[in-house]
């Protein structure tokens, strides 16, 4: 069936005018989810994508799959519900910094910890966007927004950090200004039977512009972010000479072939190791101290709730002497009344 | 004590078990009025627990009760009064005196009425009974605890084992007090017990230990007897309101040709129904237990949307969570099911306790111009045919359904004369067949109802949201277009009343006084009219269980009375809807708000009243 689905980006595009601003990293996003899609060898009316609320929430209206653009915090139980109805459907949730982790940050946690089979994208801007400018869960400490003149009082979130506290069993990291590579990462996010939640760093351009472009500028990129890949070292560098190791509990950022380092010293990457000890550690890395992990951080096999979900009822089927509603009435302690 | 040996033959007899929370109360009753109805005695039971799930032994907040009413012809209401209150300490008498007929009788663990006792119930004396003025009462002391104790003296038993099974003591005292064969106790204890042989031996024992001392006894125990009740031929059940409520769905869902998905939180009194769909993977219920009330009706919506019969249970404070995502399934026009089993509010409120205040949160509970159909029950078994109805409108009409019960419904249980799939009426849901013309919010002209079609169906690739469309589904800003689509929604809701059965009184279609009710009042107000009628009394009850939209000849009904009275366990919600809907009426109003149901008693004299003034 696979060979007869020769879908291109085009087959994924709908008919609404893209109405983000011009220069928005959404654009990028959504280019590489078409590209992602029409690659994976799944019929077209089988997709369904969900959104919440926000800028990037309009994402469905701009695809020509079903879609559903529901309310703010929400996509993650609708997403889930879908999911549970038919299992059968790839489903898509589109969610931003503020829609995810602020409004709706329990929705977030509990898909993770139940591990629905889902493919998170989260935008995040680390600001408002759609509400014109004020700082969201994401936000640095100490930035200034329309809400926090004097700068912001609180701590962010670390996304990854959520997802592996909640028991997350896939994390991916990719940059909307990286076609290429984020689209790679939506695919493997679609393969893996699980809650897939991949957090796109994305440009407000007009909010919030060039919030992560001291890593994102692709000048410097091979030199600011590290692209991990399961079982390979953990090298990056636009010479490729520098690697990643583990000292005394703690990564280090070393020089290849300086102080007695070799190419075999340097850590090579377990998306799934099921500790995610590592993978805290990755998730954590910040510029300019480390390079900023990007790709498939943790990817570990996991029970699925929506398989486990459609095991039961098999299995209560096959067990039980109850087969219709009729059978179900008339069951247990009844009388005749002749 | 002054007590004759007698028989005393009732048309119907209400009964009270009371005792702590922990004293197995509720499972006493419950299988003493199975017991009942397996008799033929036609039933209808209340039970009346406290919040807590163990409030501190002995006091008056740890009383749970359980009334059972039964007679040998119809009966509607647990009975306002008890005949009989069998009570398992002293805190349970003052929390249920005011519940007995006066004359009527009182069977006490005496064991339990020591000074310990009477202070944790804060009585001021050592006098329970002459302190709540209960001297006119037949009190039999009975040393429950003594004697189960020593009738499981020759079994290897914990005394906390040998305390819990008091319950059963009592239960066989009252068998043979109202004439009631132990047989189906027996069956029910050792399919319950039959891996623990040892506790079933103990309780069978016990519970014969209680009816063997009543018999002996008989010389001062009254004892009932209450001939079968005339019922129409038929294979029975008992039901409760939650249970009947979820297996109207299941009927549904296999009607409609559609798999069942309920996202819920659990939340008390609604509980059950979730817990009763649960049970049931073997019809392929998908249950969803939640994180929150929200993402209940959240995941509902999303099954919804991917083409399953969706519902999601609730109470009020979990139904004012869901208010803006029931919003989203007003403007997606989707096919959904919520239950809201109500009780006393506001917030926390009254969480075991029945009440019908949630009657305008459910109409105009949301933002924007929100309409629903709102479709109340009215007995427990009835709960089935209303929520199978409420998921007939919500699929053939593209519609959110809100189906009002509440705790005395939803916990309440009376026997049921089972229907047959057969017998229900057709579901015919919505499902969109030709792509090609296939557009979102194209409409049926008639019911003005959209077309379902959701993934996985080739060729019908759409999206809607919450956002305002056009009618091919574009989002849309459009002044003149969002009135149209505002217009629709209420029209389509509206246009449901071309599906409803026509109002119908009990008694005359003319007369002095037409009270009108709504939802799980009705046993009550049925009773208490039909009283009225007996006096020759120029009354009826116009019951309803069509709220939005009301039956379309309901106008035509209300002006043939000289007054109407609308009465309601509130402070007065439908009353001022129909006040909205229906100005040219006069209506008074009669509103409780105790968290109890009325008694028979206060409506008869608030009918008499209304008549004679």
């Amino acid at each position: 069936m696979q060979d007869t689905l020769n879908y291109t980006l085009k087959d994924f595009k709908s008919e609404s005018e893209v109405r983000w601003c011009p220069g928005c990293g959404d654009h990028a996003v959504l280019n590489a989810v078409q590209k992602a899609m029409a690659n994976l060898g799944i019929r077209h009316e089988d997709f369904a994508v969900i959104s919440g609320i926000g800028c990037s929430s309009r994402f469905p209206y701009y695809m020509s799959t079903f879609g559903f653009h529901t309310i703010h915090g929400r996509a993650a139980a609708i997403a889930s519900g879908v999911k549970c109805a038919n299992p059968k459907l790839t489903v898509w949730e589109i969610t931003g910094d503020g829609d995810a982790l602020a409004i709706g940050g329990n929705h977030f946690i509990h898909a993770i910890r139940r591990n629905i089979d889902l493919n998170i994208i989260l935008f995040n801007n680390k600001i408002y966007g759609l509400t014109k400018g004020q700082y969201s869960p994401t936000t640095d400490r100490g930035f200034v927004t329309k809400t926090s003149p004097m700068g912001t009082i609180e701590d962010p979130f670390v996304p990854g950090q959520l997802v592996l506290g909640a028991g997350g069993s896939f994390f991916a990291r990719c940059v909307d200004n990286n076609l290429k590579h984020s689209q790679e990462i939506f695919e493997e996010a679609a393969k893996f039977k699980g809650t897939s939640v991949v957090e796109v760093l994305q440009n407000c351009v007009i909010f919030n512009d060039g919030i992560h472009e001291t890593i994102s500028d692709p000048k410097t990129r091979e030199e600011r972010q590290i692209f991990l890949k399961h079982g390979e070292p953990m090298i990056f560098g636009n010479n490729r000479d520098k690697g990643i190791v583990l000292e005394k509990g703690k990564l280090r950022v070393v020089q290849i072939g300086e102080n007695g380092v070799n190419a075999e010293d340097v850590l090579v990457h377990d998306a799934m190791d099921q500790d995610g000890f590592l993978h805290q550690s990755l998730i954590n890395m910040k510029y300019p101290d480390f390079p900023v992990a990007m790709g498939v951080i943790r990817a570990v096999p996991s029970k699925v709730y929506n398989e486990a979900m459609e095991a039961q009822i098999v299995e209560a089927k096959s067990k039980s002497k109850i087969s219709s509603v009729d059978q179900l009435l008339s069951s247990g302690n009844t009388w005749r009344v002749e | 004590m002054s007590i004759e040996t007698k028989v005393i033959e009732l048309e119907e007899v209400s009964i009270r078990f009371s005792g702590d929370s922990g004293d197995g109360m509720q499972l006493t009753g419950t299988l003493f009025s199975d017991t009942s109805s397996l008799l033929g005695n036609d039933i209808s039971t209340f039970p009346d627990y406290p919040s807590e799930i163990r409030a501190p032994q002995g006091t008056v907040a740890g009383v749970s009760g359980f009334q059972i009413q039964f007679g040998n012809k119809k009966v509607s209401t647990p009975g306002d009064l008890a005949h009989v209150l069998v009570a398992m300490n002293p805190a349970a008498v003052k929390a249920n005196a005011k519940f007995m007929m006066p004359g009527g009788t009182i069977f006490y663990d005496s064991d339990s009425f020591t000074q310990k006792n009477f202070e944790k119930a804060k009585f001021k004396t050592d006098d329970p009974f002459t302190e709540l003025n209960l001297l006119d009462f037949k009190k039999v002391p009975v040393p429950i605890t003594q004697l189960t104790r020593e009738s499981l003296i020759d079994l290897e038993i914990d005394n906390k084992s040998i305390l819990r099974s008091k319950n059963m003591f009592a239960l066989g005292l009252i068998c043979w007090v109202f004439s009631r064969p132990l047989d189906y106790i027996e069956t029910y204890l050792t399919k319950k017990f039959g891996k623990k042989p040892l506790v079933l031996e103990s309780n069978l024992k016990v519970l014969h230990a209680g009816y063997n001392y009543a018999w002996n006894l008989q010389h001062m125990t009254p004892r009932y007897v209450v001939h079968p009740a005339p019922i129409e031929k038929g294979l029975y059940r008992n039901i409760n309101g939650n249970q009947a409520t979820a297996w109207g769905l299941l009927a549904a869902s296999e009607k409609a040709g559609l798999e069942l998905f309920i996202g819920s939180y659990p939340i008390t009194p609604a509980t059950e129904v979730l817990q009763a769909l649960a049970e049931r993977k073997d019809l392929g219920v998908k249950s969803f237990q939640a994180e929150d009330e929200i993402a209940g009706i959240c995941t509902s919506i999303g099954a919804a949307f991917a083409g399953d019969l969706a519902v999601t249970s609730t109470s009020g404070p979990g139904f004012a969570l869901k208010s803006e995502a029931l919003g989203l399934s007003v403007i997606a026009e989707l096919p959904l099911v919520v239950v809201n089993v109500q009780r006393g509010g506001p917030s926390t409120g009254l969480p075991t306790k029945t009440e019908q205040s949630d009657l305008l949160q459910t109409l105009y509970g949301r933002n924007g111009e929100s309409p629903v159909v709102v479709i109340a029950a009215s007995t427990p078994s009835d709960c089935f045919h209303y929520a199978y109805m409420s998921a007939k409108i919500a699929l053939e009409r593209m519609v959110p359904v809100v189906l009002l019960t509440d705790g005395f419904l939803g916990n309440g249980t009376e026997p049921w004369k089972v229907p047959t799939m057969a017998e229900l009426p057709s579901i015919t849901p919505r499902i969109a067949k030709d792509a090609a013309t296939f557009k979102p919010y194209q409409r049926d002209p008639k019911t003005l109802a959209r077309e379902w079609a959701f993934p996985g169906m080739e060729g019908f690739q759409h999206r809607i949201g919450g956002l305002e469309k056009d009618e091919a589904g574009n989002v849309s800003h459009d002044p003149a277009n969002h009135q149209l689509m505002c217009e629709i929604r209420r029209d389509k809701v509206e246009a449901v009343a071309n599906m409803l059965p026509p109002l119908e009184v009990v008694g005359e279609s003319t007369g002095d006084l037409l009270v009108v009710g709504w939802g799980g009042t009705l046993g009550h107000l049925d009773t208490a009219v039909r009283e009225q009628q007996a006096n020759g009394a120029k009354i009826s009850l116009a019951h309803f269980n069509y709220i939005k939209p009301l039956p379309s000849n309901t106008a035509e009904v209300f002006a043939n009375y000289k007054k109407i009275v609308v009465c309601e366990l509130n402070l007065g919600q439908f009353v001022g809807y129909l006040r909205d809907k229906m100005p040219q009426f006069k209506y008074s109003q009669f509103n409780k708000v105790q968290g109890l149901p009325f008694t028979i008693h206060e409506l008869s004299a608030q009918f008499l009243k209304l008549i004679e003034e």
